[in-house]
């Protein structure tokens, strides 16, 4: 079975090998024209090239061999970009091919009518379209993705989601979905076939996987224009150089004008080629990040729009909360005392098999030492709850009749005995009631004996988990259908901003347009189809992968754990996409200060003498100068594919102290870097006697 | 640099700052339509204006209208400029009979005043009428600096509506802009220059026999003097206060009649800057979160006051060469010291030093000494000021729009970094603001670079170099930085007034212009469409001294990795070999 979320090292022998032949592949002027920085290289590479023949004919406005070492380095800028891309597409392409895998076209019983039992014909999957009815039977594959209209079975979603415990796919409700590629492990299901060929579930998560449908994000598109900016500048900063650099050797009177060579390495040099080259590397590894974290993104859009959500809407059960409510304290009515309450509730609660039931067992256990006793010898006969009554309990022979339920339904059975609801008891059930917890009123025969508080446990460390949220600046808001009391209670627990109390689809979606209206991302989780309209209108959906095929095509996100909490890990993850690309542009612009100071003196010494001044790194030569600036441009690209690819660190604090670390870094860093870098390259050159 | 050096650079410093609070509050409730004192007691001309020019001041335009509305009103006004001069013979007020100006220098002329950047390749008392200087000229020096300012507060509105196609009426900005802003501070400052000595004549020169005669060019005895006059004072308080910088006579504010006192020397130079400062209020007010105003303010003064400091500091050390002649160039009681090569006596190294700085920083160009004889890094300085794009104050409206597009560049950028998409008073800045704003910082450089590297090739460029070597190389550079951001100033030593220059310049002025006129419209327009975004605590704060320094480090590093070339081989490789050789 194959596991989405086995994490590969970064650099896989298996990934790299592909790769270095994908990078030369890509040289490919159609390919670098998408890439206008990296193609900017490709022509002056290009045009460098020209120059070494010419003087390799003996023409040559430089000696051969320098033409050459620069020509080739400008290549390797080249490959050294194509490579980041391709390693990041070889992480995609391996977890891709494994997926692949699960798309066997395996036969399908197509059933002449919707129904169980009627007669079928084994098809191919790949016959089969939208709308058509097929069987799946123990042991079989699911031919594609449906909706399941009869029957239950366990299933088999390994393929799918790397979690290899079976899963209970049933008609109605929401778990009707079932996956193309996933395995029906027992008992049998009848399967509405909900997508085409090509289009169905595992088909999009291998095309995004691949990068086949990567479109450009719209942060990244901005950026874009940017650095082609940076470089128009750049370009004609360079070009000037060359009538300026004629003057001045016609006014100086001595000297030679600045070299084709030379400018080019020049403006290779200036313009962002280590922010350009790693862009495509940078955007694919943010997908394959969220991949890692076992999310299927429908576009890169959505990964981006993740790191800007400023609100989330969390449901409140099974992610604030845990799915249940537990007994938490006894609390008895006038003239009871606790044991005696806590006995009454513990045997009315023995074959109360709901988890509420068996939270109070353990409570009267652990706190006051009752022992859990078996229904059987007791001779008791138990009252299972129902709607009508909302009370259960047990008969204990004929001494005694015990009952616990809603204040209200307790209140009406011991008047109906006869007896009284003691007054002291309401205050304390109010009381519970507006902590966030729920009153479940004990009664034997017509005495009221106490009442018991259940309470909504909110999950551990969740609360720190909003706190970091409310860091980054992003509001949290819990949906439940609680009354607004109890809401308002788990929510200020759980340390969340808001709540919506008593929701319904219809209040969502209100809500979440309320928010986009006042110029909010909003981002939520569901799994239902009565989430889906509120999904489709939020700005990050993320669908949970247990959830209805409705909900899943809502999401623009799908999550395969079904881990509601994840959403805090998308917006990690976006994030990180974005500060890794802002980082990465200012410490490429920020390298090109010692870039001036590495080529300007070098190229102009021999017309001003003077300017040998500017060469405060002094770098040996002329030319170990220009060739060294030109080296550190091609191998910083290198150096920081890893940077690239596992993406910038973040840590959720305050967007100001968040700004002053990284410009620091890689701002500040930028600047110095390439200072010693450029100067360590200019000695080892010497060192090697490569240059002159 | 002595103490003196310090003290009135400070004060100047202080007194901007000063200033620009209450004329920046000022102004913001003129555009706003708050109640101003002028605008209650002169609502009936503005109102009267409207009717007789048959404009709904309540019709709001969306961006397109607005820019159209403003390009039309701009081109009738070059037009008209342009048809003034060439009939100025045959016009009233030319009591000296000046002739007709020539096609491509009223071409050049006309362009220069319409875009408010008053480059001059022309002298005033030898080539234009009272009637040109004042009904061409001086009314083209208020309505270019209201149609920047008119566009800036179209920029405002950008970001403080929301969900709104509009972003004002260009008639009404432009209106209130002149009639409660610039008329009424430039009749003050006329009538306080006039006390200073400025002159305000319709009389003719006049001839005044010299106390010593002199020798002319050719040898010839020469026992007069002609002394200009005419109308100076109403069109140098405009020139000032309008970032126009156009002088009434050739040496501009250097001119004793232009610029008599030291009083009239601060007094302009404070109107250079006043009004650019000022905005910065009036921009914080307007989107009502003043820091955000102080920031912008904050942001010029970090690169503007090292600027003037270090322009000081070279022209007060002086020129080496004559150091090692023996030639005495320290201050002293007796004399300024330093270089005072092309510096009036009156004003010294520092008044002149400050002056240089301030007129480039602002896109004014009006000069009080000759920059082409500054020390190399002197004049390094007031190049380099306009090379940034002349947002450090700027023309009056237009370097503060200008400095928006550099805004939004550093907000995208520090956005990334902290990994949300950019905002910026809670407007997203997404592609379309990127593309424009890059149009902005874009413009002026590929200008001011092809612009110098034509000229220094081709011989109808390098005939005009009256300097050679590497000072001529600076002197063409001077020219296209001034002339490619709507500065105005010349470094001299270039003749400019050819055939070549004057097409040249004039192009360069009118694309650095209305090139970034647009896309600043365009992203009002855009801006206006959007959602504010509420502030939480994942906004990036852009009124922090960390958000400023950033500002300031991008402004700088694309300003210098931009021109170092250009810099290296004119005036540094010039003070290089000045100090080294």
């Amino acid at each position: 079975m194959i596991k989405l979320h086995k994490s590969k090292s970064l650099f896989e022998p298996s990934i790299i090998g592909p790769a270095i032949i994908d990078s030369l592949k890509k040289l490919d002027p159609r390919h670098q024209f998408k890439n206008p920085v990296m193609f900017v290289v490709l022509v002056v590479s290009i045009l460098t090239t020209g120059l070494w023949i010419q003087a390799m004919l003996g023409h040559g406005e430089a000696p051969a061999s320098f033409i050459l070492a620069i020509t080739l380095w400008l290549w390797f800028t080249l490959v050294f970009a194509n490579f980041s891309e391709a390693m990041a597409e070889g992480r995609g392409k391996a977890q891709a091919a494994s997926l692949k895998k699960a798309r066997r076209d395996t036969p399908a019983k197509k059933l002449s009518k919707p129904q169980y039992g009627s007669i079928h014909e084994t098809v191919p999957a790949t016959t089969l379209r939208k709308g058509d009815v097929v069987l799946v039977e123990t042991g079989d594959f699911v031919p594609m993705d449906g909706e399941i209209i009869e029957g239950v079975a366990s299933v088999d979603e390994s393929a799918i989601t790397g979690e290899s415990a079976p899963v209970i796919r049933e008609a109605g409700g929401d778990r009707s979905a079932v996956t193309g590629g996933t395995r029906v492990l027992s008992d049998w299901i009848v399967i509405r076939i909900s997508s085409n060929p090509g289009e169905t579930f595992l088909d999009r998560m291998i095309a995004m996987i691949e990068g086949a449908k990567r479109q450009k994000t719209p942060n990244e598109i901005a950026l874009s224009i940017l650095l082609a900016v940076f470089t128009i500048i750049f370009l004609l900063a360079a070009v000037t150089l060359l009538p300026f650099s004629i003057y001045s050797v016609i006014s100086a009177g001595h000297g030679i004008p600045i070299t084709v060579t030379v400018l080019a390495a020049l403006l290779v040099c200036l313009i962002p080629t280590t922010i350009g080259g790693l862009l495509p590397a940078i955007g694919i590894a943010g997908m394959d990040r969220m991949i890692q974290a076992n999310v299927i993104a429908t576009s890169g859009r959505a990964v981006e729009a993740a790191g800007d959500v400023d609100v989330l809407l969390l449901d409140k059960t099974g992610t604030i909360t845990l799915g249940n409510r537990q007994a938490v304290a006894f609390i008895p009515a006038e003239g009871v005392t606790v044991k005696i309450l806590a006995d009454a509730a513990q045997i009315s609660s023995l074959s109360d098999e709901t988890p509420e039931g068996r939270s109070i067992v353990v409570l009267a256990k652990e706190k006051y030492g009752i022992r859990e006793r078996h229904i059987h010898e007791l001779d008791a006969k138990f009252i299972p709850f129902t709607a009508q009554t909302r009370m259960s309990g047990v008969d204990l022979g004929n001494c005694c009749q015990i009952r616990k339920g809603a204040a209200d339904a307790i209140e009406d059975y011991v008047k109906k005995l006869g007896g009284s609801f003691p007054e002291d008891l309401k205050a304390n059930i109010t009381s519970i009631a507006k902590s966030g917890g729920t009153p479940l009123v004990v009664a034997e025969n017509e005495h009221v004996l106490g009442v018991i508080q259940l309470k909504d446990i909110v999950k551990g460390g969740i609360k720190e988990r909003f706190a970091e949220l409310r860091r980054m600046g992003i509001k949290t808001v819990m949906i439940t259908g609680d009354n607004p009391l109890t809401a308002a209670a788990i929510a200020a627990e759980a340390g969340m901003d808001d709540f919506l109390a008593k929701a319904t689809p219809e209040t969502k979606l209100k809500l979440i347009r309320e928010m986009q209206e006042g110029g909010r991302l909003v981002a939520m989780t569901g799994d239902g189809t009565n989430d889906a309209p509120a999904l489709a209108q939020a700005d990050v959906a993320v669908a949970m992968n247990t959830g209805t095929q409705a909900a899943k095509e809502a999401g623009n996100l799908i999550d395969l754990d079904s881990n509601p909490t994840k959403l805090i890990e998308i917006v990690e993850i976006g994030k990180q996409l974005l500060i890794t690309r802002g980082s990465l542009t200012t410490f490429s612009i920020a390298n090109d200060v010692s870039k001036y100071f590495a080529i300007i003196p070098a190229a102009f010494v021999g017309t001003y003498p003077a300017l040998k001044a500017l060469n405060i790194m002094h770098l040996a030569t002329p030319e170990s100068a220009v060739l060294s600036a030109v080296i550190f441009n091609a191998i910083i690209i290198i150096l920081l594919i890893p940077l690239a690819l596992r993406g910038v660190p973040y840590r959720p604090t305050k967007a100001s102290r968040l700004l002053r670390d990284n410009l620091l870094i890689y701002g500040v860093g930028g600047i110095i870097a390439p200072f010693i870098g450029i100067k360590l390259i200019d000695m080892m050159l010497v060192t090697l006697h490569l240059v002159k | 640099m002595n103490w003196n050096s310090f003290i009135q650079s400070f004060i100047f410093i202080l007194v901007i700052v000063i200033l620009a609070k209450p004329l920046g509050i000022y102004m913001a409730r003129i555009y706003i339509g708050k109640k101003a004192g002028l605008n209650v007691w002169f609502a009936p001309v503005e109102r009267w204006t409207y009717k007789l020019s048959g404009i709904d001041p309540k019709r709001e335009m969306p961006w397109k209208q607005y820019a159209i509305s403003a390009m039309i009103f701009n081109i009738i006004g070059l037009v008209a400029v342009y048809a003034i001069q060439r009939f100025q013979s045959h016009l009233p007020l030319n009591p000296m009979s000046m002739p007709p100006v020539a096609p491509d220098l009223s071409f050049n002329t006309a362009v220069s005043f319409a875009t408010n950047t008053n480059w001059q390749s022309y002298g005033g008392e030898s080539t234009l009428s009272y009637f040109t200087q004042m009904i061409a000229l001086t009314v083209q020096n208020f309505v270019s600096a209201a149609t920047g300012m008119a566009v800036l507060v179209a920029v405002i509105r950008g970001f403080i509506q929301k969900q709104t196609e509009t972003i004002g009426n260009f008639w009404v900005d432009l209106v209130r802009s002149t009639l409660y802003i610039l008329l009424p501070l430039a009749i003050i400052l006329s009538v306080v220059l006039v006390s200073q000595g400025v002159v305000q004549t319709f009389v003719p020169s006049v001839k005044a026999t010299l106390v010593q005669s002199t020798k002319d060019a050719a040898g010839k005895e020469v026992l007069e003097q002609i002394i200009a006059l005419g109308p100076a004072a109403s069109q140098i308080a405009i020139k000032q206060l309008g970032t126009n910088g156009g002088g009434f006579f050739n040496v501009n504010s250097a001119h004793p009649l232009e610029n008599p006192t030291p009083l009239s020397n601060f007094l302009e130079v404070i109107s250079i800057i006043l009004i650019s400062a000022a905005l910065c209020y009036t921009y914080g007010y307007m989107v009502k979160d003043r820091r955000q105003g102080w920031a912008i303010l904050a942001a010029m003064l970090i690169i503007f006051i090292p600027c003037l400091l270090i322009c000081m500091h070279f022209e007060q050390a002086g020129n080496p060469i004559l150091n090692k002649l023996g030639v005495d160039q320290h201050s002293s009681i007796l004399q300024p010291g330093g270089n005072m090569e092309g510096k009036e006596a009156r004003f010294g190294i520092t008044n002149s030093a400050i002056w240089a700085a301030t007129t480039t920083a602002a896109s004014n160009g009006s000069v009080n000494s000759m920059h082409d004889s500054y020390m190399p890094l002197g004049g390094l300085i007031p190049m380099w000021l306009m090379q940034l794009g002349e947002i450090i104050f700027g023309g009056v409206g237009s370097g503060l729009y200008g400095m928006v597009a550099f805004i939004i560049i550093a907000v995208f950028i520090a956005g990334l970094m902290i990994g949300r998409t950019p905002e910026y008073l809670g407007k997203k800045i997404e592609a379309y603001e990127m593309k424009m704003a890059s149009l902005m910082i874009l413009i002026p450089p590929i200008l001011v670079l092809a612009g110098t590297a034509i000229s220094v090739i081709i011989p109808a460029g390098t005939s005009s170099i009256l300097n050679p070597g590497t000072h001529g190389f600076s002197e063409i550079l001077y020219a296209f930085s001034s002339a490619s951001n709507n500065n105005g100033s010349a470094f001299a030593g270039l003749t400019t007034n050819t055939l070549f220059y004057n097409v040249a310049q004039g192009l360069a002025m009118f694309f650095a212009r209305y090139w970034l006129l647009i896309p600043a419209l365009a992203i009002a327009g855009s801006l206006s469409k959007k959602k504010i975004v509420p502030v939480s605590q994942g906004t990036l704060p852009t009124h922090t001294p960390l958000f400023i320094i950033f500002l300031v480090m991008v402004i700088l590093i694309v300003g210098a990795l931009t021109f170092f070339p250009a810099l290296a081989l004119g005036p540094i490789v010039e003070h290089l070999m000045m100090y080294h050789i």
